[in-house]
């Protein structure tokens, strides 16, 4: 190891900061969204391996645990989308202030929770549907 | 405490100037992911039915296989991107970063062929 600081300092970093949270999320989500691309290129493949093809990926995609999977592809999403806004927001040189960046983290916050609502309730309540 | 490396303290060449691209192509699939993650939400949820019959149709009209090839290559290269700064920040021995960023590297490559691949089966019609 080289004897200089390396990043991210974990050890000495607060973790309930919000500046903290809010990027750690991002990259959480971030990662959760990968494995998500692969369920994505599974369904694509089953898909055009045709309809016998396509029921056979169903015994796996209706199992009652891929319910969860799906609301944290959702949750993931929603944050990473919104989080990903704030950082383009922030590339343009605007919101860097101390103040602006902690009431948009409260922004990030709010409008993600609002929309996994929205996606969730057209997602699980509106469709109960078979893929 | 100096914060060069040995490396650069023996090339003193400063830098390769190359810094940046992976920060902008990481800016540029954020921004291309925008609108093409929500249009597939949103045409996902507007499916009246996710059988077969239907993804197929979906997947066979208009402009839908031509927005799925853009959102699995971009959506791949932009976890590509992320992915790889997650493993450099957390993998601290050189050896198992190289080992897992190839891996990485491949995995996605993977992915991106497989999904292209799965949309034109679908879209040029040799699905059976």
């Amino acid at each position: 190891m080289p004897a200089r600081p390396l990043s991210p300092h974990l050890s000495i970093y607060r973790m309930y900061r919000y500046t903290l949270l809010t990027s750690f999320l991002n990259r959480l989500t971030g990662v959760a969204l990968s494995l998500a691309l692969v369920l994505l290129v599974y369904w694509l493949t089953a898909v055009a391996g045709g309809a016998r093809s396509q029921a056979r990926a169903a015994w796996l995609l209706n199992l009652p645990v891929m319910k969860l999977v799906y609301a944290a592809c959702i949750i993931a999403f929603c944050y990473h989308l919104v989080a990903g806004i704030r950082h383009l927001v922030w590339d343009t040189g605007h919101g860097l202030e101390r103040s602006q960046s902690r009431s948009s983290s409260w922004l990030v916050l709010v409008a993600s929770v609002l929309l996994m609502l929205i996606i969730g309730t057209f997602a699980f309540v509106f469709a109960g549907r078979a893929p | 405490m100096s914060l060069r490396s040995p490396l650069r303290r023996v090339l003193g060449t400063g830098s390769a100037k190359q810094g940046v691209h992976h920060w902008w192509v990481q800016r540029l699939t954020s921004v291309a992911l925008v609108p093409l993650t929500v249009w597939f939400v949103v045409s996902l949820l507007a499916l009246p039915s996710l059988d077969h019959a239907t993804v197929a149709g979906w997947e066979r009209q208009g402009s839908t296989s031509l927005l799925l090839i853009l959102l699995v290559l971009v959506g791949t290269w932009h976890s590509q991107l992320g992915v790889r700064v997650v493993v450099e920040d957390y993998v601290p021995s050189p050896a198992a970063r190289t080992v897992t960023l190839t891996l990485i590297a491949f995995a996605h490559a993977l992915l991106a062929a497989a999904g292209i691949l799965a949309v034109l089966k679908v879209a040029l019609g040799s699905a059976p």
